[in-house]
């Protein structure tokens, strides 16, 4: 560093003190930009969305069942809450066992050489992004759905409960269940990751003691194992749900958009993150752009009650103060 | 003796529920893990066949020109996401890294809680809104989409997960580093960046490599900032200043729309998408094995 | 079982030829294996019903890595080759077709390091083992914690919050516990690893007392490395050395009058 003003006398003091000063600055300077960041982000869905929310109240906007750009200009949300809870809570219902499974065979029944292998590969799942996923959703997994699972089972209702096929829907491939089968295996990483870090604490007494009562392999796991990771597993899960709500690309690619209630389980539906990228880039009326920006609040909200609720559950389940997650 | 009278599992029965969980646990793996060979496959398999000398060579232009068979290609696309990922880099790298120099280095510093909840925060956002934010802060006030704001957004999105690996990397570092430093006279700052930075390069660099991969395979943010763009910009400012095509964006683009041609693009964009995000995944996993 | 009652006639300190009912087990020739280098070698001693019998030696002389041989623990682990035989009331438990999960239950282990399953009650903790084979009968589990409990001395100091968690005890009780849960499935042997190593000199005190009362029922084998614990506590005393096995008397004796000179040079504490 080369100071111009200090005396050609070395003044180390200064020098030191000085440079401190600059370093901290900037260093705050760069912190702070993260807090801006952060608080930026809720900032501008508020103020971009108050259109939207001023005009239809928010709880309005939350429980408005009706999405309509073209005639009506009326904008609800509640289509795309109801769809991002059916896709995120399906998609961790169906996440949950494999991906603990999954970690309890790399920690306690793979060789060294397997076990390490296959993390790489269920890290390699999350690593995919999401619109690559997304293009074999559309071409490759949405028309096999189709052909092995929806129009059997539609076919089959055609002829034996008719009654059934308006809450099937159409079977065109695209649609809640084949999102929410897309993002669960997406999700899936995230809950392997913490649980098996948490299985990987479990201490190697306590396995014995479970041993040295005449335990079988998976009593052990069951009884001490397991219920000693709990707090990863709990947190893994938690994480890969705020996940699950906030995955665009892939979802918004299988899920058909359809913008109005009510969805069929078959048939094309919406997320909140799915609706943004599908209209945002076509959105020129105000009062849309603001709603859709006004999806992005509830969002936001969304997520970070979520990341407080997993801080939280994380350190009430962690044992004897231990590293769990 | 009670215990046998009683007992209602016998030996045989455990054994065999062993045996089945074994089996369960190991199909769950496989049921896990098909899919993701199977969509590797898809892509290198579909995606190699788009892949000639157009494809890097050539602008996209208008869905006729790949209707009638002349000449297109991705070209624009692949430098424009070479821009925008090197401006997401040269934003986020100070930003991340400063901000977990303050967190590991400064750990007295009234600053730190606030920017920890709001770090973890931010890490925890989808990257969509990040994408909104880079919207009214850039496009809008600009005027029009651009490279520079969607290198923004990606910033956004790499700059939480890097501070925490900076924070955690150089938090490693152990004590008496520092402790030799500050005892030959170095200033704090001294240390900081000449001893304890240093010591933590390859910890950073995963990280770095971590935040990367991840934001290089992000589209949503992209599709409004850098929006995308058919051609090639007039003059190299535009990949800056103007609207840009992107790997991750321009591929959603190909995949919906009806063009039988540009599906097959969109394979093409998958593939070397893929194959960027897996050298960058390798190499952060051959420096983290590295490390241990 | 009882079907394979071998003789044996190696030469070993007071062993008669036939089954003797005054020896609970019998090592033969056990040798345990880390890889390449012996960590117990060629060791071969009686284990008598209704006694306690004290492992002692140096740091790293084998006494704790026999100790696991007897209940097959080292199968847990991974290049732990165990040789030789180890006979329960006259039987082979390394045979071929011996299920290491039935002999577990009949040798039971108490650790170093008390380890209640934190997630669980002080009575599920208790019947954990009970539960492991099927018995659900809440009357019988009652039944059985409240006995394992008093065994274990501990029932008084916690008869009154059996479902507060197991990890809200002290280091003793912990400790307790453990023996508790050990007992209460029945075994006819209990090993213990140092089991006051990391407890203080009270609760130290409160499970040597313990054991002397557990020895009217069960064959104790106790590894220690507090030579004042193993003249309290035990009535034989093995002493190993460099895994191997130097000296094997009444525990008096090895004390007062020992035969080998190593086992005189570690008991006046001439090494660590």
């Amino acid at each position: 560093m080369d100071i111009k003003h200090i005396p050609k006398k070395p003044l180390p003091a200064i020098y030191s003190w000085l440079g401190d000063r600059i370093f901290l600055t900037v260093i705050i300077v760069l912190g702070l930009s993260i807090i801006l960041m952060t608080a930026g982000l809720a900032l501008v869905t508020i103020v971009d969305g108050w259109e939207a929310i001023k005009e239809f109240g928010f709880i309005g906007f939350i429980t408005g069942k009706v999405w309509d750009p073209g005639v009506n200009r009326t904008f609800g949300a509640l289509p795309f809450l109801f769809g991002t809870a059916v896709t995120s809570v399906g998609s961790l219902a169906l996440a949950f066992l494999p991906a603990v499974a999954i970690a309890v065979f790399i920690s306690e029944y793979a060789a060294p050489w397997l076990g390490k292998m296959i993390d790489n590969m269920v890290n390699l799942i999350a690593a995919v992004p999401s619109v690559v996923i997304g293009i074999w959703g559309i071409f490759v997994f949405a028309p096999w759905m189709r052909e092995t699972v929806y129009l059997p089972i539609y076919n089959w209702a055609i002829e034996n409960n008719p009654s059934l096929l308006p809450i099937l829907g159409n079977p065109i491939g695209y649609g809640m269940v084949s999102a929410t089968i897309i993002l669960a295996l997406m999700i899936i990483p995230f809950i392997t990751a913490l649980t098996k870090d948490a299985i990987d604490q479990v201490p190697v007494e306590q396995r014995e003691a479970a041993y040295a009562l005449g335990a079988t392999h998976w009593e052990v796991i069951r009884m001490a194992v397991i219920p000693y990771a709990r707090g990863g597993i709990l947190a893994g899960s938690i994480l890969a749900f705020g996940r699950a709500i906030g995955e665009t690309m892939a979802v918004a690619m299988l899920i058909g958009n359809k913008n109005t209630l009510p969805f069929s389980i078959f048939g094309p539906a919406a997320t909140m993150p799915s609706v943004i990228i599908n209209e945002f880039r076509e959105a020129v009326n105000s009062l849309h752009l603001s709603s859709l920006m006004a999806i992005g609040l509830v969002l936001f909200i969304i997520s970070l009650l979520v990341n407080l609720l997993a801080a939280y559950i994380t350190k009430k389940l962690a044992i004897g103060g231990g590293k769990t997650a | 003796m009670w215990e046998q009278v009683k007992a209602r599992k016998s030996l045989r029965q455990r054994s065999i529920n062993d045996k089945i969980m074994v089996a369960l646990i190991t199909l769950s793996t496989i049921l896990v893990l098909t899919p993701l060979v199977i969509i590797i496959g898809y892509v290198v398999v579909n995606g190699i066949g788009a892949l000639n000398y157009d494809f890097f060579t050539e602008e996209l232009g208008s869905p006729t020109r790949a209707m009638r068979g002349q000449p297109t290609g991705l070209v624009h696309t692949i430098l424009g996401t070479a821009v925008v990922d090197l401006l997401s880099l040269i934003i986020a790298a100070p930003i991340g890294i400063g901000a977990g120099i303050m967190l590991s280095e400064y750990p007295e510093h009234k600053l730190n809680p606030l920017l920890r909840v709001m770090n973890d925060t931010l890490n925890g956002m989808p990257a969509i809104l990040k994408g909104l934010l880079a919207f009214t802060l850039i496009v809008r006030p600009m005027g029009t989409f651009s490279g520079l704001a969607g290198g923004v957004a990606l910033a956004i999105v790499m700059i939480p997960i890097i501070a925490r690996s900076t924070e955690s990397a150089l938090s490693n570092i152990p004590w008496s580093i520092r402790e030799a430093g500050l005892a030959i006279g170095l200033p704090r700052w001294r240390v900081i960046l000449s001893t304890v930075v240093p010591a933590a390069k390859s910890g950073m660099v995963t990280g770095f490599l971590i935040a990367f991969a991840r934001a290089v395979g992000e589209a949503a943010p992209l599709l409004f900032t850098s929006f995308g763009n058919n051609y090639l910009p007039n003059h190299w400012t535009g990949f800056i200043f103007g609207p840009v095509d992107t790997l991750p964006q321009r591929l959603y683009s190909l995949a919906i729309s009806p063009y039988k041609e540009w599906h097959s693009m969109g394979w093409g964009a998958g593939i070397v998408l893929l194959g960027f995000v897996i050298v960058l995944f390798s190499a952060s996993r051959f420096l983290y094995r590295k490390r241990k | 079982m009882g079907k394979n009652k071998k003789k044996h006639n190696k030469d070993l300190v007071k062993t008669p030829d036939s089954w003797d009912s005054s020896i609970k087990m019998l090592t033969k020739d056990l040798s345990v294996k880390y890889g390449e280098v012996y960590g117990v070698k060629g060791v071969s001693l009686p284990i008598y019903n209704r006694k306690v019998t004290a492992f002692i030696g140096p740091s790293g002389c084998g006494k704790s890595t026999f100790l696991r041989a007897l209940n097959r623990m080292h199968e847990l682990s991974k290049n732990v080759t165990v040789s030789g035989e180890v006979l329960l009331d006259g039987d082979n438990i390394y045979a071929q077709g011996v299920n290491p999960v039935v002999i577990r239950r009949k040798i039971g282990m108490v650790f170093q390091k008390p380890t209640p399953f934190p997630t669980m009650s002080i009575f599920d903790n208790v019947v954990a083992g009970l539960k492991l084979v099927g018995i659900k009968d809440k009357k019988y589990l009652a039944e059985v914690c409240e006995k394992a409990l008093t065994q274990a001395a501990l029932f008084e100091e916690v008869k009154d919050r059996l479902s507060s968690l197991g990890g809200s005890l002290s280091g003793g009780q912990q400790q307790r516990l453990s023996i508790a849960r050990a007992l209460a499935i029945e075994p006819e042997v209990l090993l213990m690893d140092e089991p006051t190593s990391s407890l203080d000199p009270i609760s130290s005190m409160k499970i040597e007392e313990l054991i002397y009362q557990l020895k009217e029922h069960y064959a104790i084998v106790i590894v220690t490395h507090n030579m004042q614990q193993a003249t309290r506590v035990s009535d034989n005393t093995a002493f190993f050395y460099l895994g191997e096995l130097v000296e094997y008397d009444n525990t008096s004796n090895i004390f007062t009058n020992p035969s080998d000179q190593r086992t005189e040079n570690y008991i006046s504490g001439k090494f660590g």
